[in-house]
């Protein structure tokens, strides 16, 4: 384990710094003068130069490079242009909404894939397999910023049972995590079933079969206990793919959370506050995928660092 | 399903998206750029097939000329980024050491990102528009192929008929496009389906996030943007848009799944 570990924390390190490098370069890539496309052609020259050295900007690049690590290091992300307080605090209070939309899609997408995929896999070829495919291949092919809508469309404009948008209570809550969680859930049926049929023709099922047990207990307990392992992956991968899936839904449903603020900062040219808003889910994604590899070896210590 | 079922029904909605993006021109009843204001949010009707939107254009002609964009996304970035990431994996399989580890840890680098993430960045960044959109989307999209290809590549280039080539005195470059190359086909094949429907769904997102395709050009995401702010009087602005998409990507999925399980069959 200490060995596995420490593979995977040799590899994730270098990929953490890269991606930080990645995003450190971001306002460099902006064509023409940064400053210049932040402010505007008509801001005055004193605004710029202020700008200017308020970002680092005037310094040499492997300077402003160290000043952006160290800073990072003390949890500094800058200030934002145009919003009240630090890049750090604006995300920090906009974090909540989007984890709590995140884990409500994802608790949507176990919700909805576990009893399909089950229900798919004990009744191969059968009707409920066949709606069970067609659920998943329509998640998959349904957009997210298209089922946002057609949601909003049915359940809040025409049915009225739900709110449009906001984020006031639990019912503000049901259609961003339905149409967030929609993909995850196309993804998850299809493995939960594959992993299933997979694992149904091992012998210990067999063995559990000629001891009496009954059918369904065979599949639930057995079967996907042991078929759960390629699930946590899917999922772990898919969470971090929520996070960024998360600036659509927010969107839509003007969630207030960090994807939300990340197009609004677009939208202002807010540079360093898009730099932090990509960072932190970056960072989020990364390490979550960091975890999920070290979840699954601990489920499963048959699992080896490959080459 | 079968996969030749799969991959029929498929084909045949990816047909009908290239004939539609073809004859656009021809069979729209309306030019798509051309405003009506006195026909503004019309329902669907006889003269207008799919209603009309706030400028009072033709839903139905902006949709035909969408499909364009669309084609054109998906094409041009798959095969730029199957081109870059052919030529990466290939050098990084063939060549192996620090070659290979230099390239990979830039491919782990990208990938650590959300795809859709990293479009969103450089986007904002670049500024929009279907070019830079392109753009975006080969950056980030080369990297799967690019693994895959080195991963096939690892697994061949120890295979006889490879030892057999290099013996004859092949060079490296004829050995990969001649004798590597023919068997990386299939798989390359099924990513890039699942690759177009990604950057088709990638470009709507864009879009749709006033980040792609800018106005007066009709994009099913920009169309969709559009919509959004009138669900309450006129729905049809953002249904038959996304109709339109999820069409085309579950075309693409039928194929790549088809051609995937086949390919898995042929594997056993």
């Amino acid at each position: 384990m200490k060995r596995y570990f420490t593979n995977r924390l040799l590899l994730f390190v270098p990929t953490l710094m890269g991606s930080l490098t990645l995003v450190f370069f971001l306002i460099h890539f902006i064509p023409g003068d940064p400053v210049e496309v932040m402010l505007g052609e008509t801001a005055s020259s004193v605004d710029k130069e202020a700008l200017r050295q308020e970002l680092g900007l005037n310094q040499p690049l492997g300077i402003q490079y160290i000043r952006f690590f160290s800073a990072l290091l003390q949890g500094d992300l800058g200030r934002s242009l145009y919003e009240q307080g630090t890049v750090a605090e604006l995300i920090l209070s906009r974090f909540p909404a989007t984890m709590e939309l995140t884990l409500a899609a994802m608790g949507i997408a176990l919700f909805v894939a576990f009893p399909l995929g089950i229900l798919a896999a004990v009744k191969k070829n059968s009707l409920m397999d066949r709606i069970a495919l067609l659920f998943s291949l329509l998640g998959l092919a349904m957009p997210n910023f298209w089922l946002g809508p057609l949601l909003m469309i049915i359940f809040s404009i025409e049915l009225g049972w739900l709110p449009v948008s906001g984020r006031e209570g639990l019912a503000h809550l049901i259609l961003p995590s339905f149409t967030l969680g929609m993909l995850m859930a196309s993804i998850l049926i299809r493995m939960v079933r594959s992993s299933l049929l997979e694992t149904i023709h091992e012998d210990y099922i067999q063995t559990a079969r000629a001891k009496g047990l009954s059918e369904w207990r065979v599949w639930l307990k057995h079967a996907l206990g042991n078929s759960l392992l390629s699930v946590i992956t899917i999922v772990g991968l898919q969470f971090g793919a929520l996070l960024a899936g998360s600036i659509i839904t927010e969107t839509i449903f003007a969630w207030p959370g960090i994807g939300r603020l990340t197009i609004q900062a677009i939208q202002t040219r807010d540079y360093p506050l898009v730099q932090g808003c990509v960072l932190v889910i970056s960072t989020s994604y990364l390490v979550v995928n960091f975890l999920t590899d070290i979840l699954y070896h601990l489920a499963d210590p048959r699992v080896s660092y490959g080459p | 399903m079968d996969h030749r079922t799969l991959v029929w029904t498929g084909a045949t909605i990816l047909l009908l998206l290239l004939g539609v993006a073809l004859l656009g021109p021809a069979i729209a009843p309306y030019s798509p750029t051309e405003q009506h204001l006195e026909q503004d949010l019309l329902s669907p009707s006889q003269d207008h097939l799919l209603g009309t939107d706030k400028l009072g254009r033709d839903i139905l002609s902006r949709i035909l000329y969408g499909a364009r964009i669309s084609v054109l996304v998906g094409t041009s970035t798959v095969g730029v980024s199957l081109l870059i990431g052919l030529s990466i994996g290939s050098l990084s399989g063939y060549c192996g050491g620090w070659v290979d580890q230099l390239l990979m840890r830039l491919v782990d680098v990208l990938m650590a990102f959300p795809g859709i993430l990293l479009a969103i960045a450089f986007t904002a960044v670049l500024g929009p528009g279907l070019n830079h959109v392109i753009l975006a989307l080969c950056l980030i999209g080369w990297t799967g192929y690019a693994r895959l290809v080195r991963g096939e590549i690892l697994a061949l280039r120890e295979r006889e008929f490879i030892h057999a080539a290099r013996a004859l005195g092949g060079s490296p470059g004829r050995i990969i496009v001649l004798h590597l190359l023919p068997n990386l086909l299939p798989p390359l094949l099924i990513q890039a389906t699942f690759g177009m429907a990604a950057a088709i769904i990638a470009e709507g997102s864009l879009s749709f996030l006033g980040l792609g395709v800018q106005p007066p050009t009709p994009s099913w995401g920009s169309m969709l943007n559009e919509g959004r702010q009138f669900l309450l009087i006129a729905p049809h602005l953002t249904t038959f848009p996304g109709l339109a998409i999820m069409i085309t990507v579950l075309g693409l999925n039928l194929v790549g799944d088809g051609m995937r399980d086949r390919l898995e069959k042929r594997g056993k």
